[in-house]
C-alpha cells in the first residue's frame, strides 16, 4: 500500500493534539466532549493501523470496545450538560464547580 | 503510489482540516458538522487500512448517531451562536502546548525503526473481528455492556429535571 506505519501514526498523533488542545482552549463543555472524542478516535485510529501492521485482528475488537466506551462517555458527558444547563443556565465549564442541581 | 495510499492522504488531509476547523469555530453547530466530517474521514481510513467493520461502525455510531445526539442537544439547550473563527489569544497557550507536544511526539515516533516498513494492503473480514470480540474478548464486551447500561440509568437519573432529582438520588442511597 507504500504507506509506512509512522504516517498512520503521525496522522492519530496529529488529530490527539488537536482534540487536547480543543478540549483545553474551549469553554463549552460541549466543544470539550468533542475534543474528548477527538482523542479516542486518534487511539483508535492507532489501534487499526497496529493491527494492519502486525497482521491481527484484537486491535480491531479494541476499537469496538472504544466505540462502546465513547458512546457512554458522550451520553453521561450530554447528559450533565443538560443537568448543569438546567441547574446554572450556563454551558461554560469555569462555572461547574458543584453538581448539586440547586447551584 | 498506490491508489489506496493515495486514498489514505487525501483522507488524511480532509481529517485534520476539518478537525482543525472543529476547533476553532464559535458556532457550535458550525463545529459539530465539521466534526462529522472529521469521523467520516476516520471511518474511512479504517476501511482504506483494512478494517471496514471498525469503518462502518465508526460511520453508523460516530457521524450518525453521536453527532446528531451533539446537534439535539444543541438545538434542545439552545445555545449561543457565536460567528467565525476563535480569537487568537485564546488559542496561543493551547497552541503553543499542542506544537510542542506534536514536535516531541514526532520524533519519538521517526526514531522508531519498525514504523518506517511498508504496511501490506490486507483486510480483515467482519466475521473473523466477530468472532475474536465474542471468543476471546467476551468478557470485556460484558465489561463495556454494562458500563453502557450505567450510562444509561446515570442520563436517565441526570435528565429527570430539577424538582424530582432530588428524591431517586435518596432512595438510591439507601437501599
Amino acid at each position: 500500500m507504500n504507506i509506512p506505519l509512522s504516517h498512520v501514526l503521525a496522522v492519530a498523533t496529529a488529530l490527539f493534539v488537536i482534540g487536547g488542545a480543543m478540549a483545553a482552549a474551549r469553554r463549552s463543555i460541549l466543544m470539550i466532549l468533542i475534543g474528548v472524542e477527538f482523542m479516542l478516535a486518534a487511539g483508535s485510529l492507532a489501534f487499526v493501523g497496529a493491527a494492519l501492521a502486525w497482521g491481527n485482528v484484537s486491535g480491531q475488537a479494541a476499537v469496538i470496545l472504544i466505540m462502546g466506551l465513547a458512546s457512554a462517555e458522550a451520553a453521561l458527558g450530554l447528559a450533565l450538560l443538560v443537568h448543569g444547563r438546567r441547574g446554572g443556565g450556563t454551558v461554560d465549564a469555569d462555572s461547574y464547580d458543584r453538581l448539586g442541581g440547586d447551584a | 503510489m498506490t491508489a489506496l495510499g493515495a486514498l489514505f492522504y487525501l483522507l488524511a488531509a480532509v481529517l485534520l482540516g476539518a478537525a482543525v476547523l472543529t476547533a476553532t469555530r464559535r458556532n457550535p453547530v458550525h463545529a459539530v458538522c465539521c466534526a462529522v466530517v472529521v469521523f467520516l474521514a476516520v471511518g474511512g481510513l479504517f476501511a482504506v487500512l483494512g478494517a471496514p467493520l471498525p469503518g462502518v461502525l465508526m460511520v453508523v455510531v460516530y457521524a450518525g448517531a453521536i453527532m446528531v445526539l451533539f446537534l439535539f442537544i444543541i438545538m434542545l439547550l439552545g445555545l449561543p451562536a457565536g460567528d467565525g473563527p476563535l480569537p487568537l489569544r485564546r488559542l496561543l497557550v493551547p497552541g503553543i502546548l499542542a506544537a510542542a507536544t506534536l514536535t516531541a511526539l514526532f520524533v519519538l515516533i521517526g526514531a522508531d525503526p519498525a514504523a518506517k516498513s511498508l504496511l501490506p494492503a490486507a483486510m480483515a473480514s467482519p466475521g473473523a473481528v466477530g468472532t475474536i470480540l465474542f471468543d476471546t474478548y467476551w468478557l470485556a464486551v460484558e465489561a463495556v455492556s454494562i458500563l453502557l447500561f450505567a450510562a444509561l440509568a446515570a442520563a436517565l437519573l441526570l435528565g429527570r429535571g430539577r424538582s424530582d432529582a432530588r428524591q431517586p438520588a435518596t432512595e438510591g442511597r439507601s437501599a
